[in-house]
């Protein structure tokens, strides 16, 4: 795997832990659900399932 | 923390991981579905593309390459399919001659997935479905859909501006996982580079005559419905375009290969070697800008009341009505169009000629349709069947 691709999937990893912190921060539900949506994707990537 | 935040978190939080299970799952089994090939009579060997470039071995593009040899020596014809998996009469095309062709005199060389990589996803937000199915009198063959890239779970990310080797032209940046923009490769490359210099290493060592890659394009792109050449094969692909519009009863044309326009298999096959490259365009409703449902049925019937309409209005370069495009229609345009290139490049090479018998022309594919040339793999014998 180059070099550039792992550094992608590091800053890939990095996104996700911040928004599993905010999401364990939020007290609203509206933006509970927001950070779950735009985790999964990141998460899909991190699995290299899409 | 509150326990009626809690039961939030644990209720949103489990929704997250119902999607991320459900889709995954969902993107896992598209990705690895099983595609079997029947060998035809005439397949005498069966190649990995990582013969011809080791580096390829073990990854996701290391396709397999069906040699049918004839009984007397002759030409040798290369026929790509898969080159841009979302159209699927390109593989469709190879699939029929791998179960069916059979050689009498010289040697046809097929691939049905030139992009491995790129049949296993979808083109992102295109909403089109992951695979699809052609039904067959013992049952039904499932296939990947694919996309027009290689996938980027193998190859990423993709550069600002793609500068295509080793003309240096620039390119769109996502080209550079296009494997029709990546001629001739290089060794040392990205995964689609690579793959293309392992192709153009098998033109070469296999004394190649005649490449031909297939393809779709939607009817508003002005490449439609013809043969692309490079410039050694014109008289070849003239002859041929005049010959089928004439006795086949359907049009197709010829397009000169550009000479500044880098990166496609019929400029740099021809320039990079001494194969003959040619290009065939059938037409794929399903691609357009204009479409509506992108859907199983709509792929095969070519059926799309979108653009129909977009045609009454004169935006499209090739013709389409309530009936389509079927998928029969447009396998059995690249059936006829590869036995006539056959044909022809024989009536000018009577001491080099290359013989296919058992693939069925146009008119024959329309009225038994696809399906008919997909052998059963429950029936095939020992050792006759392989994936993709």
């Amino acid at each position: 795997m180059p070099i550039v691709t792992l550094l992608y999937y590091a800053l890939v990893a990095f996104v996700s832990v911040i928004l599993v912190v905010n999401l364990l921060k939020s007290k609203k539900w509206e933006r509970d659900v927001l950070y779950v949506l735009v985790l999964v994707p990141f998460l899909l990537r991190l699995l290299r399932l899409k | 923390m509150t326990r009626r935040l809690l039961v939030q978190k644990i209720l949103v939080i489990g929704l997250g991981l119902v999607l991320l299970a459900t889709s995954g799952a969902s993107f896992y089994s598209s990705r690895r579905l099983k595609e079997p090939v029947v060998l035809g009579p005439g397949v005498t060997t069966v190649k990995r593309l990582s013969d011809y470039f080791e580096p390829l071995r073990g990854t996701a593009n290391d396709c397999n390459v069906y040699v049918l040899e004839g009984k007397e020596p002759g030409a040798t014809i290369f026929v790509l399919g898969g080159s841009h998996p979302e159209e699927p009469a390109g593989r469709l095309t190879a699939w029929v001659l791998a179960e069916n062709a059979v050689v009498e005199t010289g040697r046809l060389i097929v691939v049905l997935s030139a992009n491995r990589s790129a049949t296993t996803m979808t083109r992102l937000g295109g909403a089109y479905p992951p695979d699809f199915s052609i039904p067959t009198a013992w049952g039904s063959r499932t296939f990947r859909m694919g996309d027009r890239w290689t996938n980027p779970l193998d190859q990423w990310p993709d550069p600002e501006v793609y500068f295509h080797y080793p003309s240096g032209q620039q390119l769109a940046y996502v080209d550079i996982r296009n494997v029709n923009r990546t001629w001739p490769g290089r060794a040392n490359g990205t995964l689609t580079e690579q793959t293309t210099y392992a192709f153009m290493e098998a033109i070469k060592r296999e004394k190649v005559d005649i490449l031909v890659d297939l393809h779709e394009a939607e009817l508003q792109y002005p490449v439609i419905n013809t043969i692309v050449t490079h410039q050694r094969g014109q008289d070849m692909a003239t002859m041929v375009s005049m010959t089928l519009t004439d006795m086949e009863g359907f049009k197709i044309g010829t397009e000169f290969s550009p000479r500044t326009l880098h990166g496609l298999s019929h400029r740099e096959v021809g320039d990079h070697s001494n194969a003959i490259s040619l290009l065939f365009e059938a037409p794929e409703p399903f691609l357009d800008a204009t479409r509506g449902i992108t859907g199983r049925e709509q792929l095969l019937s070519g059926k799309d009341e979108f653009v129909v309409k977009a045609g009454k209005h004169g935006l499209l370069f090739a013709p389409i009505d309530e009936k389509g495009w079927p998928i029969a229609v447009r396998v059995g345009r690249h059936t006829s169009a590869l036995l006539q290139v056959a044909e022809t490049w024989g009536e000018d090479h009577p001491d080099k000629r290359i013989v296919i018998t058992g693939v069925p022309k146009y008119k024959e594919m329309i009225e038994r349709g696809v399906g008919h040339y997909l052998r059963d793999p429950a029936k095939a014998p020992a050792g006759r069947v392989v994936y993709e």
